[in-house]
């Protein structure tokens, strides 16, 4: 074990390595470490982020949902109260139409009424005209007559 | 295997695994050719540790260079697992704010660790591969030399001292050299415990590491010496060296961390 120049020498390459490695090997190592390690935490606050948006998200369509509900059973009900109102409407205005329909029919059977009616009396004094013709010619005795037919013929 | 020639005897073989293959002028030789005097070099751990510390940290680089912040490759992962867990380390323990505290700590304990790791490879491989081109001695562990473990843990003292100074401010340094832990009236006593603390560090930082793994070279060496024997021992020693190298890299990087936020952290 001796000591000499040996020493120099390898301080020279110690030197020479250190200034290698304060260079050109951890600087750029350590600006890679740094960049990966700055993406990866932007990529676990992003992943957070999105988790969370789809958490609001989901809330959100929920909401919408219900709402859409709600809606829905509004519409519905207002829908079937609207039915309902109509099929009253119709209800009425097929009752009046009813109404006048039967009103107008009974019009019309009592004017047919009247008008047999009427009919019925011109027959009846045609028939009592017949029938009494039918009678004055069965009465009628040319002799018994003849006297009132004579007094007749002699007025004029 | 001894490059001397003679026949191979055990402390021969041992003594031949831990030379360092060494150059200098022919006035710093002795008579066996041996280099001696400061003004040696062992060319094989400078080259082991700067080719290894090119090899990786160029693959380190270029990892870099194209890094993505999107999906990562796997090289891409592996480099920056080992890169997180250093940084996670710094954040843990240094408190300041420093471009060069965490780059610092990847160097040391990537290069240690792949310095270590040489260790597991088998101890006879390269140095007889180097024998066969003609190279001598070649001890492949950088590790193993005081001069690398030394090196490192002084460059650390400096840039220790240099942070010290530049994020407290030369008076409060002053101050903190002086004054502390016994007040001003104590100054020469502070004085002498600080130089003490400051010499402490980087001895035992580099003696730590060059303890363990030159302990762990003679284990592999003396393995090696057991003829068929190594088969069943040299595995289990190399698994568990695995351990040790990864935990004196580790331990390397995380006492620079803790110098580094003591200088930068008033007592």
């Amino acid at each position: 074990m001796n000591i000499n120049a040996t020493l120099i020498g390898q301080a020279i390459w110690f030197a020479i390595f250190i200034w290698i490695t304060m260079k050109y090997v951890w600087p750029p190592l350590q600006k890679a470490m740094a960049d990966r390690q700055a993406q990866i935490a932007d990529g676990l606050a992003a992943a957070e982020r999105g988790k969370h948006e789809q958490e609001l998200a989901a809330k959100r369509s929920a909401d919408a949902l219900r709402e859409a509900k709600e809606k829905s059973a509004e519409l519905v009900a207002q829908a079937e109260k609207r039915a309902q109102q109509i099929v009253e409407e119709a209800k009425g205005n097929a009752k009046v139409e009813a109404d006048k329909v039967v009103a107008g029919a009974k019009a019309e059977i009592d004017q047919e009424v009247e008008r047999a009616k009427q009919q019925l009396r011109e027959r009846v004094a045609e028939l009592a005209v017949a029938g009494a013709e039918k009678i004055l010619r069965k009465e009628i005795n040319a002799s018994a007559h003849a006297d009132m037919l004579v007094a007749l013929k002699q007025d004029l | 295997m001894s490059a001397e020639g003679g026949t191979l005897t055990t402390s021969g073989y041992i003594q031949h695994h831990l030379t360092n293959l060494a150059v200098c002028s022919d006035a710093a030789k002795d008579a066996t050719g041996h280099c001696h005097g400061f003004w040696t070099f062992h060319l094989d751990t400078l080259l082991v540790s700067g080719i290894l510390g090119l090899v990786v940290f160029g693959l380190m680089a270029m990892v870099a260079s194209k890094a993505t912040s999107g999906v990562p490759g796997n090289l891409q992962s592996f480099i920056e697992m080992v890169v997180g867990m250093v940084d996670q380390q710094v954040k843990d323990t240094f408190h300041g704010k420093s471009a060069l505290v965490t780059p610092l700590a990847i160097t040391i304990f990537v290069w240690v660790f792949v310095m270590n790791a040489m260790d597991l490879i088998p101890v006879d491989f390269l140095p007889v591969t180097a024998a066969a081109v003609g190279v001598d001695y070649l001890k492949v562990v950088p590790t193993t030399d005081p001069n690398l473990t030394f090196a490192m843990a002084l460059t650390v003292f400096v840039i220790t001292l240099f942070m010290g100074l530049k994020i407290k401010g030369f008076g409060h340094f002053m101050h903190e050299v002086f004054a502390v832990p016994f007040g001003l009236k104590l100054a020469p006593i502070n004085l002498l415990f600080r130089i003490v603390e400051e010499i402490a560090r980087p001895i035992s930082l580099s003696l730590r590491l060059f303890g363990n793994m030159y302990a762990g070279e003679m284990v592999f060496i003396l393995i090696a010496l057991l003829g068929i024997w190594q088969l069943p021992l040299a595995l289990p020693w190399a698994l568990f060296h695995i351990l040790i190298i990864t935990l004196q890299a580790f331990v390397f990087m995380m006492l620079t961390i803790v110098y580094m936020s003591m200088a930068a952290e008033s007592h």
